[in-house]
C-alpha cells in the first residue's frame, strides 16, 4: 500500500477516535464501486459508517420507463441506442437484451454523438436515444437537441429519464428519521457541471457537512478526512476535495445548455416514489423530439417485485445483506431489484466487493 | 455511469476535437467547453469534454491511471 495512503488512514483512525456514530452517505455510482474496489469500508474505524445512496442513474429508472423503451425497439421501423448499463434491466416482461436477441435494433454507444450521426445518415429510419443519467450527462443531450433542432433532424428523438442529484439529496435529508445521515460524499462529476453551489443548502439550512469528492481512494480517504474534521470542529459546510476538475460555480455553458432546452419538473425515482422538482423535461419548443410524447407512450403503474428491499437501499435505511433475496435469488446474472443490475447498482457492488463481510 | 477521464487536446476543427487520452486518439465533442485550446487537458464524459481542467494535476492523475495498468 502506498506510504500516503497509510499515513491517510492512520490520520482518519486519529480524528475520528472519540467521535460517537458516524454515517456518511456517497450519492454515487461511481463512488459505491470505487470504495468497494478498494476495500475502503475494511480500512475505516468501526464508527465510520459508508452508506451508499440513489446515485445510479440506471437504479432509479422506473419499471415503465423500461417497458415504454421496450415496446419502442419492437417495433422495427425505430432505432434504440443506449448507454450499456440499460440494456439487463428487466421490465415487467421483458429486457432490452432479449429483446436484441430476438432481433430488434438496438445499438449500444458510448456518446450519444454517435445516435444523431446515425440518425443524420439514415433520415428515412426513426432513431431514439435512451437519455439517461444526472447533470453529468444532461448537457450532452442538450447540446444535441439544440443541434436537431437547428439542422431540422426531426427523425432523432429521446427516451427522457434525466434527474437532478440536489433535490434527491434535500429527500434524503427529510427522511433522515429513517437513514440518520451525519454527511454527504458529494458526486464529482455531477459537480464539474453545476458547480458546488446548488449543494450549499446541505450545510447553509440542514447543518450537515458534504465533501465533493475525486474517485481514487486517495480523493475519497482525503474527502473523509475533510468531513471528520467539519465535525470535530463543528463546521458544517461544502467542501470541494476534487478541486482541480470541479469549479465553484462548476461549467456556466453545459449549466446553460441545460436551462435552454430542459425544464425542471417532479420525476419518479424507482424504489423511492415521486421527488419534486428533480426531473428534467424538453421545453415545449422541443417535445417533437420526446419520444414519449412523439410516440404516444403512457405511464403505467406496475408494482415492484415482491420482498425487494431496493427501496430501503437506495435511502440508505438498509444494506444490502439486510435483504432477503440478496445473494440468494437476487444476483446480477438474475436480478429481481434494480441495484443489482447495474455494475454502479450498490447491491450489485456489494456483491461483487463485500460479500465476506456479512 | 459518472465515469470521466482526462485527456489532452490535439487540435480542433469547429465542434469537435481531437483527443489523446491515455495513448489513443479520438474525436470528441467540445460544444460544452468552446474556450478550449490544443495543449489543454479537458475531462470527458461519454464523448464531450465537460470541463477544462488544471494541466499539472491532469497530468498526476494520468501518470498514476499509468501507474494502475502497469
Amino acid at each position: 500500500m502506498q506510504n500516503n495512503i497509510i499515513a491517510l488512514i492512520e490520520e482518519i483512525k486519529r480524528t475520528a477516535n472519540g467521535l460517537s456514530q458516524i454515517n456518511i452517505m456517497e450519492v454515487c455510482g461511481t463512488h459505491t464501486m470505487a470504495i468497494g474496489k478498494n476495500g475502503l469500508r475494511q480500512v475505516l474505524p468501526q464508527n465510520i459508517n459508508l452508506i451508499s445512496g440513489p446515485g445510479c442513474p440506471v437504479c432509479v429508472t422506473s419499471i415503465s420507463d423500461i417497458d415504454n423503451i421496450i415496446e419502442l425497439a419492437e417495433n422495427p421501423c425505430n432505432y434504440i441506442f443506449s448507454f450499456g448499463d440499460m440494456l439487463k434491466i428487466p421490465g415487467s416482461k421483458s429486457s432490452l437484451y432479449k429483446k436484441r436477441s430476438e432481433g430488434a435494433n438496438i445499438k449500444v454507444c458510448y456518446s450519444p454523438a454517435d445516435a444523431f450521426d446515425f440518425a443524420v445518415k439514415n433520415p428515412q429510419k426513426k432513431i431514439i436515444f435512451i437519455a439517461i443519467g444526472f447533470e453529468t450527462t444532461a448537457p450532452l443531450t442538450a447540446a444535441l437537441i439544440k443541434k436537431a433542432y437547428e439542422t431540422k433532424t426531426n427523425n432523432f428523438f429521446i427516451y427522457n429519464t434525466h434527474k437532478i442529484v440536489p433535490p434527491a439529496i434535500e429527500f434524503l435529508l427529510n427522511s433522515s428519521n429513517k437513514n440518520n445521515i451525519s454527511a454527504f460524499l458529494c458526486p464529482g462529476h455531477v459537480c464539474a457541471v453545476t458547480g458546488s453551489r446548488p449543494f450549499d443548502f446541505i450545510s447553509k439550512i440542514y447543518g450537515k457537512p458534504a465533501v465533493i469528492s475525486g474517485f481514487s481512494a486517495e480523493d475519497i480517504l482525503k474527502s473523509i478526512l475533510m468531513i471528520l474534521k467539519q465535525i470535530k470542529n463543528n463546521k458544517p459546510e461544502v467542501e470541494i476535495q476534487y478541486d482541480w476538475v470541479v469549479k465553484e460555480n462548476g461549467n456556466p455553458i453545459a449549466i446553460q445548455y441545460m436551462d435552454n432546452i430542459f425544464d425542471i419538473n417532479d420525476a419518479i425515482w424507482r424504489g423511492i416514489g415521486n421527488i419534486k422538482k428533480s426531473g428534467l423535461v424538453l421545453k415545449n419548443k422541443f417535445r417533437n423530439f420526446d419520444a414519449k410524447v412523439s410516440f404516444a407512450l403512457k405511464d403505467i403503474k406496475v408494482p415492484e417485485p415482491r420482498l425487494c428491499s431496493c427501496g430501503d437501499i437506495l435511502l440508505g435505511v438498509k444494506k444490502p445483506f439486510e435483504c432477503r433475496l440478496f445473494g440468494k435469488s437476487c444476483k446480477p446474472d438474475n436480478p429481481v431489484g434494480p441495484c443489482m443490475v447495474s455494475s454502479e447498482g450498490t447491491c450489485s457492488a456489494y456483491f461483487k466487493y463485500e460479500k465476506y463481510k456479512t | 455511469m459518472c465515469v470521466a477521464v482526462p485527456a489532452k487536446v490535439i487540435k480542433i476543427n469547429g465542434n469537435n476535437a481531437e483527443i489523446n487520452s491515455m495513448g489513443v486518439i479520438i474525436n470528441i465533442d467540445i460544444s460544452l467547453v468552446p474556450d478550449v485550446a490544443p495543449g489543454d487537458f479537458v475531462i470527458v464524459h461519454a464523448g464531450f469534454a465537460i470541463q477544462i481542467i488544471d494541466n499539472e494535476e491532469a497530468q498526476k492523475t494520468l501518470e498514476m491511471f499509468k501507474n494502475y495498468a502497469e
